[in-house]
């Protein structure tokens, strides 16, 4: 069991023009938890991801990564999207970003990118080792699809699910990648109850069965009051709070970033 | 130091030309995002007529420089409707299509449009009369700078200046700014956006009409295949400038404008065009969003 | 029918106008060498019946697509018939025997002139393959893919002018050129997207042609280069009739060697990462693919065959020159491709057979043929933009699942 976090962020700040949309955010996520992030609509949320991920390296601060069984820490500031995936960090998209005219199963393919080996000269040849592993890749997706709960519909365009299944096939796609932390952006953005429940049921079982710690961004606060060990607040850029749910849920700066008042004043 | 000058003044009335024209390719671009390579027809189309007008009034005896105002006025009428039309033919359909369908459209119209007078008129040149008469107070330095572009420069800034009088002051020229900024957002503040969208092709459309009876008269010969060239040219100027920016329109124009004349004047005339997709190239290469064009930034 | 009265009346304003808007052009002819006018009334007339009848046309036309597109969104997409067709075991078999029958004995029962339409048609067949990579696949718009094609001629030209190099010896060279030039003319565009993507490499193939019209030392400019020799067989010089013929199975082998490529690469992991970074850029690079590197190889396979396409095409003409590489056929191919259906093999084949094949054999109407070509990409685009065979996508069978729909 890895003492050092996963995923340690310190004094996180990202800069557009004159407009400072992180200030000096603290966050980490320890070995098999499920962290939420959460604040008012253009907290910096989003950003937050985007700068762990790679999309635009941070104006200042540090972002740390521990892999579950390493010792050394690495330094993620600045290192693109896909080598950022690489080194086993998955997230989805506030806007369901899937590839649209690739089948369900196709979609979960691509996942495994980072993880196979085959060039163009397998592709044409088509090597024993390249057939082995396209096999291997198939399998795997599908595997993934059943504990996901899409096995029943692997052949189908992904534009045309449900927007149900759509965000759960963006989950199981980051899984393919095979990483040990998942961020998730929104997942219960646009669900109603019943599949947010389904959704809790299956962000828990990621954790147990895949072991695979989760941060996400989420505004639904039953789910993430349910789901959640730790919880990060953020507003105009800067944490607000930190906690158990249950520290959070009655902390007062975090009520009134919220309801903007506070209640007794 | 003649020289210079004569290059800089062609460079100038080259520009102006290209401002013409490139101002309809930035404007469309601008509002919806194609790549109008139909403009150059529109160019075209708007000498042949200016050309056909003048032929029938010359027959009926009529005297010289009206000839060429009515010329122009029916020319500008045409070129619009022609703009408008294919608009409503070839882009409207294809407005919620990928960007693909909608450039090859685009292609597809620029085609016939090329082949359609070729067929009903004919593929040699057409020599083009110059009604324009040479001003006495322009003798002394007539080997510097002609008539015509004189003329030519004048015109270029007044339609520039009713332009910018249209889109800054009037209430068409607000919708305008606004639908290109964000369609979805004026179309919810009660703009009438195909309106907005069918302005904006005559405007363009108009202007380049003008510039193509202007240099019409200039050069003195036109060909059904005028509009692909000028039409090039005038989109690396507006891709220069930034595309989908009016003032980068006239910029790139002038830019290129020179850049071709002074090239052509002190390096070598036969690399002229290279010039222009050599400079087109390296532009976008390092300032993809043109010299005034707004760097786009993707949301995540 | 949906014929009713407003319907009539529209249209017969639709056709007033285009009487108008054509009179100009249409009716009046200038002469001013000779200073006369023709006068064409009968034009005004062909242009008003034809313009009403075709605006009624066009209008059902739309409302059929519209009610089409209402209905997919309902889900009920009607199975595209061609895929069942192309699917059907007991059609593709026989059509292919018999497609693959008249391949093989074309030649010895046509005339030269006849295989040589052929072996063009062919040239653009693997053209139209080549782009789709690059357009079709990955979703990168080349409107420059004309300058690979002719580095693979003047590949040809220069190193049998210079150095006697024969056919089959600058073959790989040329494909070799081709890839090498994909990569140099990729690296500027990288960070570049959709339409400056389309402008850029518009230019970059202009480039091209120009210097070669221009560098009289390097490439004997526009009079171009004469006298290439057509490939020789086992070191014998053949005649024109049957080296016309050699080269028309050459062709053949060559095409299906490039299709078998292409479909390998379709179904591999570098094909989907291709996709992968047409459908989503940042998703695909969020799902940890290299996005340069997929780009990169993208334009040097693409422009691999554009390479070899050269080399043929010099081998066949025996003659090359800056003109035969102009933007027009860089959108010739592009066209291929979109009309066949991006992505699609058959479709991209479909495509070149269709585009090069028909005006040849429709020589009758040479005149209209790039007006007809004109309409045909607006039509296209407007009533069927997914091409002639839309991209159909591989299907698995697991035990257990459902059984696919193809």
């Amino acid at each position: 069991m890895n003492m050092e976090p996963i995923l340690k962020v310190q004094n996180l700040s990202m800069d557009f023009g004159g407009l400072r949309a992180l200030d000096g955010v603290d966050l980490d996520v320890a070995q098999g938890e499920i962290v939420a992030l959460i604040g008012p609509n253009g907290a910096g949320k989003t950003t937050f991801f985007n700068c762990i991920t790679g999309i635009f390296p941070p104006t200042e601060g540090d972002v740390l990564i521990t892999p579950p069984g390493k010792k050394k820490s690495k330094r993620l500031n600045g290192v693109k999207p896909n080598k950022v995936t690489e080194k086993g960090l998955a997230r989805t998209f506030q806007n369901i970003r899937l590839f649209a005219n690739m089948t369900v199963l196709e979609n979960v393919m691509i996942g495994h990118h980072c993880r196979m080996h085959s060039g163009i000269l397998g592709a044409v040849l088509k090597g024993t080792s390249t057939v082995r592993e396209e096999a291997w890749v198939v399998e795997n997706s599908y595997l993934i699809l059943e504990k996901i709960g899409l096995a029943d519909v692997v052949n189908e365009f992904a534009k045309n699910l449900p927007y149900g299944a759509q965000r759960r096939l963006e989950i199981a796609r980051a899984m393919a990648t095979d990483p040990f932390l998942l961020l998730l952006d929104e997942p219960a953005a646009g669900m109603n109850p019943h599949e947010t429940e389904e959704l809790d049921e299956l962000i828990r079982k990621i954790r147990e069965q895949e072991k695979i710690s989760i941060l996400l961004i989420e505004h639904d606060m039953k789910l993430v009051m349910s789901l959640s060990d730790r919880i990060f607040v953020v507003d105009y850029g800067r944490k607000i709070a930190q906690g158990t749910p249950d520290e959070v849920k009655n902390n007062r700066s975090v009520i009134k970033a919220y309801l903007g008042e506070d209640i007794d004043a | 130091m003649d020289y210079f000058l004569e290059l800089f003044l062609g460079g100038l009335t080259r520009g102006s030309i290209y401002a013409l024209i490139a101002l309809g390719y930035t404007m469309v671009y601008g509002i919806i995002e194609l790549i109008n390579f139909a403009h150059g027809e529109i160019y075209m189309i708007g000498a042949f007529t200016a050309l056909i007008v003048i032929s029938v009034l010359t027959l009926m005896g009529m005297n010289t420089i009206a000839i060429l105002v009515i010329a122009g006025v029916i020319a500008v009428i045409y070129s619009s409707a022609y703009g408008y039309t294919v608009e409503k033919i070839a882009y409207k359909p294809l407005r919620n299509a990928p960007r693909l369908s909608a450039l090859i459209s685009a292609i597809g119209m620029s085609l016939f449009l090329q082949n359609y007078v070729l067929l009903a008129q004919t593929s040699d040149f057409l020599p083009f009369p110059n009604l324009i008469p040479d001003f006495e107070f322009m003798e002394p330095i007539a080997y510097i700078i002609g008539s015509t572009d004189l003329v030519i420069l004048i015109t270029t800034t007044i339609v520039m200046i009713g332009l910018t009088f249209l889109i800054k002051f009037t209430r068409i020229g607000k919708a305008m700014r606004a639908t290109s900024q964000d369609k979805t957002m004026a179309m919810l503040t009660g703009v009438d956006v195909n309106r907005v969208i069918s302005v904006t092709f005559i405007v363009g459309s108009a202007t380049a009409a003008i510039g193509g009876v202007l240099i019409a008269s200039h050069i003195g010969m036109i060909n059904f295949y005028i509009g692909f060239i000028a039409g090039i040219k005038a989109f690396v100027a507006a891709v220069l400038g930034g595309i989908g920016s009016i003032p980068g329109a006239v910029l790139g124009s002038f830019v290129l404008g020179w850049t071709e004349s002074f090239a052509t004047g002190y390096v070598s005339s036969d690399y002229e065009d290279v010039f222009a997709f050599i400079f087109l190239v390296c532009i976008l290469i390092f300032r993809p969003a043109g010299i005034l064009g707004r760097s786009e930034r993707h949301e995540v | 029918m949906f014929l009713n009265l407003n319907q009539i009346k529209k249209s017969f304003f639709v056709s007033l106008w285009f009487m108008f808007l054509t009179f100009p052009i249409m009716v009046i002819r200038v002469n001013p060498i000779e200073k006369i006018i023709e006068w064409r009334w009968n034009n005004l007339l062909l242009v008003g019946v034809g313009s009403f009848l075709i605006s009624i046309l066009w209008n059902y036309m739309m409302q059929r697509r519209d009610y089409g597109s209402k209905a997919a969104e309902s889900g009920m997409e009607k199975v595209p018939s061609m895929h069942r067709l192309m699917h059907d075991k007991r059609i593709y078999v026989p059509v292919l025997s018999v497609v693959g029958l008249i391949t093989l004995i074309f030649p010895l029962v046509f005339s030269m002139y006849q295989t040589n339409i052929l072996v063009t048609a062919l040239i653009y067949v693997m053209l139209g393959l080549g782009l789709n990579i690059v357009v079709g696949l990955a979703g990168l718009l080349d409107l420059g893919y004309v300058a690979f094609y002719a580095v693979g001629a003047y590949t040809y030209a220069l190193l049998n002018y210079h150095f006697g190099f024969t056919f089959w010896m600058v073959l790989p060279i040329g494909a070799a050129l081709g890839a090498l030039f994909g990569i140099l003319l990729g690296f500027p565009v990288l960070r570049l997207r959709g339409d400056y993507l389309a402008i850029v490499t518009l230019g970059f193939g202009e480039i091209i042609r120009l210097i070669l019209e221009n560098w009289n030392e390097f490439s004997f400019g526009p009079s171009g280069i004469a006298h290439i020799p057509r490939p020789s067989f086992f070191g014998m010089d053949l005649s024109v009739y049957s080296a016309t013929i050699y080269i028309y199975y050459i062709m053949i082998a060559l095409c299906l060697f490039t299709i078998f490529v292409v479909n390998r690469l379709q179904d591999s992991r570098i094909g989907r990462a291709w996709i992968a970074l047409r459908e989503d850029e940042t998703a695909c690079q969020a799902m940890g693919i290299d996005k340069a590197r997929t780009k990169l190889t993208a334009f040097a396979l693409g422009a691999t065959w554009a390479g070899m396409g050269g080399v043929l095409f010099a081998a066949k003409t025996t003659f090359v020159n800056p003109a035969s590489f102009t933007i027009w056929e860089s959108i010739i191919i592009l066209c291929i491709v979109v009309l066949g259906g991006m992505g699609s093999i058959v479709g991209v084949i479909s495509g070149a057979l269709v585009l090069i094949l028909l005006p040849e054999y429709l020589r009758a109407f040479s005149e209209y043929r790039m007006l007809a070509f004109g309409i045909l990409l607006v039509v296209m685009m407007v009533f069927r933009p997914g091409g002639i065979v839309s991209d159909v996508r591989r299907t698995y069978q697991f035990k257990g699942s459902t059984r696919t729909k193809s």
